[in-house]
C-alpha cells in the first residue's frame, strides 16, 4: 500500500514538474542538424581553402624552380608573388590539425617564426639537414622563405648574388628547392586525405574528444588563441615578455607583409565562425555562431560578431609593417591584441559552455 | 553524563552480517577504482606529469611521492583487498584510509566529492568490527561474533544518509529548479544517446523534470531506504538513478559504489543470504570456529571512539552549513563550497592569465599557464579563486628566483557560470602576490553582479 502510494507520489511531482514547465515554455527540439553544418564546413570552407592552397603552393613551386634554374631579377619578383599568395591563402588551412594534418604535425613544418637563421645558413653552407627533424620546424616553411626570398642581403641585387656568384649559390639553391618540395609533399598528403577523411568527419557527430565537432571547436579556440592572437600579435608585441619582441613579427624579412598576413587570417576565422564559405556556395551558412543562436545563445553569438567587429578595425587602423608599428606606438599594437583577447574569452569560456565541449582531452571523472 | 536512552542504543545489538557484506563489498569497489584508475594511466597524467600541484590549506607538505606515487596506489589497492577478505582488518583499514586521503590531498585539483565521501566512510570504518564474521581474521583467529552493536551499521546509514540529503538540500536553489541549470547545458550535449539523445535530451521540459525529480530523490531516498515497506522500490529507483547518471556523465566508479552501499540499508536476513551464497564456493573447508554471541567494545575503547565519533559525525553534520557564513554568492566565490555535497550543481568555466609586473618600472608580461600547469590543472585554476591565489604565489616565487624584482602579480580573469555571459572575476587591480590564504572571505573576489541572481541554498 504505502509502495503504491510512494510511487504514485513521484510520478505525479515528475508529471506536475513537467507541466508546470510547459506552460511558459515552447517545445525545443534538436532542429540542428551538426551533420549539416560539419557538411558545410568541410564542403565550403575547408575543402575549398585547401584546394587552393594547394593549387598556389603548386604555383610557388613552379616559380621557385624557375628562379633557381634561371636566378634573375625577373624570377625573383615572380617567386616573392606566389610565395606572398601562397602565404596568405595558408592563412586559412593552419587552423585545421585534424587527420592528417595532426598526423604529420603539418603546421609545424610550415609556419613557424621567428626563423632561426643560423640554422638555415649552416644547412645551406653544409648541404646536410634533414627537415623532418623537429628541431627543423624553426628553419623550414614560409618563414624560411621569406628569408630565402627578402634576407639573405640588403639589396635585390646582393640577394640574387647568393643564388648566383655565392660560395654557396648551389647550397641556397637546393634549400629553396628543398623547402618547397616539402611544403608541397605534406600539403599533397593533406590534401588527398581530405578527400576520404571527409565523409568520416562530417558522420562524427557524436559528443566525444575525437568527434568533428568538439575537434573543430579546440582547433578553433586553439589557432585563435596560440596562432592568431599570440603568435602574430602579442608575442612581437612583448606581451609575454619583459620587451617587445618586434623581431618576432609574421614575415620578419619583408615586415610590409605582416599586417596582410594577420588580416587574412582573421578573416579566415571569422569567416569559419559565421560559417561563411570560401567558394561561391552561398546558401547554406552554418558554422559555429548557427550553432549557438539554435542552442538559444543569441545573445553569446551577436557579442563574438560584434567583437570580432572591433577587433578587425582595430587590426586594421594599424600600419602594415608590424615591426614598424611596434617601434613607433606599441599601445596601439596592444591594443589590438587586447580586441582579439576579448573574443578569447567569449569563444573559450562561453561558447565552449555553451557547446558542453571540454578544452582538454582528459577523461578524468567528474561527479 | 550520556542519558540511559542513549546509553541503552548504544548498547543494543543487531546481526553483523550488514556489516561485513557491507565490508566486502567495500573492499571489492575500492580495488576495482584503483584499478582502474591505475589502468587508465591517471596516476601518470595527475600525480607525475604535472610540475605544479594544488594543495589544501595546511597540506602543503602533501605532495606526489614520483615514482613513489605508485607505491602509494600499490599500498592503497593491496589494503582495498585486505578489507574485502577481512585479513588483518583493523590494520588494513587504517592503512586504507590513510594512503586513500594522501591521494586525495596530494592535489586539490582532482577533489571530487565521491573521494571525500570514501575517505570520510572508511575513516569511520577504522572503529568498525567489519570483520566480526566472514573474514579471514575470525577465520585465523577461530572466533566469530553473530552481533555487534547497532549503532556501527546505523552510522553508516547515517553518512549515506546525509550524502544524499545534502545533495537535495543544495539543489534547492533557483538556477537548479527554475532554470534547470546546469542540466540544460549538459542534457542536450549528449544528442548522441541512442533513442534518447535526439528525443528528450532536447526537451526543455525534461530538463526541469530531470532537475526537479534529482532534488525529491535526494531529498527523499535516505528515508525510502530506512522504511522497509518502501525499501525495494527504493533500491529499484537507486539503481536506475545511478545507472543513468552514470549512462549521461562521466562519474566512473560512483554510481556502483552508491548503488552497492545503499545494501547497508536491507536487513541480516538478505545479508546472510549473501553470505551463504559466497560460503558455498569454499564449503569443502570446514574449520571450527567458536561462536561468539556479541561483539562489544571495551571500556576503554568506549572511552575513546565514542568522543571521537561523536564529534565526527557532528562535523559531518555541521561543516557543510559553513558556506553560510560567507558574504556574496556562493557558486561564485565557491567559499565552503567543497566538502558539502554539492554535486553537479554547477556548469562553471573561468579564463584566468597572470600578468606579472615589475611594480617599480611599470613592466609586465603575461604568463603562458601551460608552462606549469597541465590542461586539467588550469582548467580547474581558472574558475577557483583558491587555486588562483595559490598560483599567483607560486608565479610569484618563481620568477623571483628567476632573478625579477619589485614582483607584482595580477589577474586577467574571466568566469561563466551556469549560461550566463562570463564577466570578470578577480578584481585586476589587486595584487595577488600580497593576499595570504585564509579561511576570511576573499574581498578581491569582483562580487557576483549577474541579473539573473541565485536564490536558495
Amino acid at each position: 500500500m504505502f509502495k503504491k502510494i510512494t510511487f504514485l507520489f513521484l510520478i505525479s511531482v515528475v508529471m506536475i514538474a513537467c507541466t508546470s514547465s510547459e506552460e511558459n515554455d515552447p517545445m525545443l527540439t534538436d532542429t540542428f542538424d551538426r551533420g549539416a553544418m560539419l557538411t558545410n564546413i568541410a564542403d565550403n570552407i575547408i575543402i575549398p581553402a585547401f584546394d587552393d592552397f594547394s593549387a598556389k603552393l603548386a604555383v610557388l613551386k613552379t616559380d621557385g624552380e624557375v628562379f633557381t634554374g634561371a636566378p634573375n631579377q625577373t624570377n625573383l619578383e615572380t617567386v616573392r608573388i606566389s610565395w606572398f599568395e601562397a602565404y596568405k591563402s595558408w592563412q586559412h588551412v593552419e587552423m585545421y590539425h585534424i587527420s592528417k594534418a595532426e598526423e604529420l604535425n603539418y603546421k609545424f613544418h610550415m609556419n613557424i617564426f621567428p626563423l632561426t637563421v643560423s640554422d638555415v645558413e649552416s644547412s645551406v653552407a653544409s648541404g646536410s639537414y634533414d627537415l623532418n627533424n623537429p628541431n627543423f620546424h624553426d628553419a623550414q616553411g614560409f618563414p624560411a622563405l621569406d628569408y630565402l626570398l627578402y634576407g639573405v642581403a640588403d639589396t635585390d641585387a646582393a640577394i640574387l648574388d647568393a643564388y648566383i656568384s655565392d660560395a654557396n649559390a648551389a647550397g641556397y639553391k637546393k634549400y629553396m628547392n628543398d623547402v618547397v618540395t616539402q611544403m608541397t609533399s605534406l600539403t599533397q598528403q593533406v590534401t588527398a586525405d581530405w578527400a576520404s577523411y571527409k565523409s568520416e568527419f562530417v558522420t562524427k557527430t557524436s559528443n566525444t574528444a575525437t568527434s568533428g565537432v568538439n575537434k573543430l571547436a579546440n582547433d578553433f579556440v586553439f589557432y585563435y588563441e596560440k596562432g592568431l592572437r599570440a603568435n602574430k600579435f602579442g608575442i612581437p608585441s612583448g606581451v609575454f615578455s619583459t620587451d617587445a619582441l618586434p623581431r618576432n613579427v609574421e614575415a620578419f624579412f619583408k615586415k610590409e607583409n605582416s599586417k596582410e598576413l594577420a588580416m587574412e587570417a582573421l578573416n579566415g576565422v571569422i569567416d569559419f565562425f559565421e560559417g561563411k564559405s570560401k567558394n561561391e556556395n552561398t546558401g547554406n551558412a552554418i558554422g559555429f555562431k548557427q550553432y549557438l543562436i539554435a542552442l538559444n545563445r543569441q545573445d553569446l553569438a551577436t557579442k563574438i560578431s560584434d567583437q570580432f567587429v572591433i577587433a578587425k578595425a582595430q587590426v586594421n587602423s594599424l600600419d602594415a609593417n608590424f615591426y614598424r608599428q611596434i617601434g613607433a606606438d606599441n599601445t596601439q599594437m596592444r591594443r589590438a591584441y587586447d580586441e582579439l583577447q576579448k573574443v578569447v574569452v567569449l569563444v573559450k569560456v562561453d561558447m565552449l559552455q555553451a557547446f558542453s565541449v571540454s578544452v582538454d582531452y582528459i577523461d578524468a571523472d567528474g561527479d | 553524563m550520556m542519558n540511559s536512552k542513549l546509553q541503552k542504543y548504544l548498547n543494543t545489538p543487531t546481526n553483523s552480517a550488514p556489516l561485513v557484506v557491507f565490508r566486502l563489498f567495500f573492499g571489492i569497489m575500492m580495488l576495482a577504482s584503483i584499478i582502474r584508475f591505475w589502468a587508465n594511466g591517471w596516476i601518470e597524467k595527475l600525480y607525475i606529469v604535472p610540475k605544479f600541484f594544488f594543495s589544501y590549506d595546511g597540506f602543503s607538505w602533501i605532495q606526489p611521492l614520483g615514482n613513489f606515487t605508485y607505491v602509494l596506489f600499490f599500498i592503497c589497492g593491496l589494503t582495498a583487498l585486505c578489507i574485502a577478505f577481512g585479513f588483518k582488518y583493523r590494520l588494513a583499514i587504517i592503512l586504507f584510509f590513510l594512503s586513500f586521503t594522501y591521494i586525495e590531498l596530494m592535489d586539490k585539483s582532482t577533489y571530487l566529492n565521491h573521494y571525500y565521501f570514501i575517505s570520510v566512510l572508511s575513516f569511520f570504518m577504522i572503529f568498525l568490527p567489519a570483520n566480526a564474521t566472514f573474514s579471514l581474521d575470525a577465520f585465523i583467529n577461530k572466533k566469530r561474533y553473530v552481533q555487534i552493536p547497532k549503532w556501527t551499521i546505523d552510522g553508516i546509514k547515517l553518512l549515506l544518509g546525509i550524502v544524499y540529503f545534502y545533495a537535495g538540500l543544495t539543489k534547492l536553489n533557483s538556477d537548479w529548479l527554475f532554470r534547470a541549470m546546469p542540466l540544460k547545458i549538459w542534457l542536450p550535449s549528449k544528442y548522441d544517446l541512442p533513442f534518447l539523445g535526439e528525443t528528450f535530451m532536447q526537451q526543455e521540459w525534461f530538463h526541469y523534470a530531470m532537475s526537479w525529480s534529482g532534488m525529491f530523490y535526494d531529498l527523499s531516498i535516505p528515508f525510502l531506504l530506512l522504511y522497509k515497506r518502501t525499501r525495494i522500490f527504493a533500491f529499484v529507483v537507486v539503481v536506475f538513478f545511478h545507472v543513468f547518471t552514470r549512462v549521461l556523465f562521466p562519474i566512473g566508479m560512483f554510481p556502483f559504489i552508491m548503488i552497492i552501499s545503499t545494501l547497508i540499508f536491507f536487513d541480516a536476513n538478505f545479508h546472510q543470504k549473501i553470505i551463504n551464497a559466497v560460503q558455498t564456493i569454499y564449503s569443502s573447508v570446514k574449520i571450527k570456529t567458536i561462536v561468539v554471541k556479541n561483539y562489544t567494545f571495551s571500556a576503554t575503547t568506549k572511552r575513546i571512539i565514542y568522543p571521537v565519533l561523536g564529534v565526527f559525525l557532528f562535523f559531518q553534520i555541521l561543516i557543510p552549513f559553513r558556506s553560510l557564513v560567507y558574504p556574496g554568492e556562493l557558486f561564485w566565490t565557491e567559499e565552503g563550497y567543497r566538502f558539502s555535497w554539492r554535486v553537479m550543481l554547477m556548469e562553471k568555466a573561468g579564463y584566468t592569465n597572470f600578468k606579472i609586473v615589475d611594480l617599480k618600472k611599470g613592466t609586465f608580461f603575461m604568463v603562458d599557464n601551460s608552462d606549469f600547469l597541465t590542461a586539467f590543472q588550469e582548467k580547474q585554476m581558472s574558475h577557483q579563486p583558491d587555486f588562483i591565489l595559490e598560483y599567483a604565489h607560486f608565479l610569484g616565487d618563481h620568477f623571483a628566483q628567476q632573478g625579477h624584482k619589485n614582483i607584482g602579480v595580477f589577474t586577467e580573469s574571466y568566469v561563466a557560470l551556469n549560461g550566463r555571459l562570463s564577466s570578470v572575476f578577480i578584481d585586476p587591480k589587486v595584487d595577488l602576490y600580497q593576499q595570504k590564504e585564509s579561511f576570511k572571505h576573499k574581498d578581491w573576489i569582483v562580487p557576483f553582479l549577474s541579473e539573473i541572481k541565485i536564490k536558495g541554498i
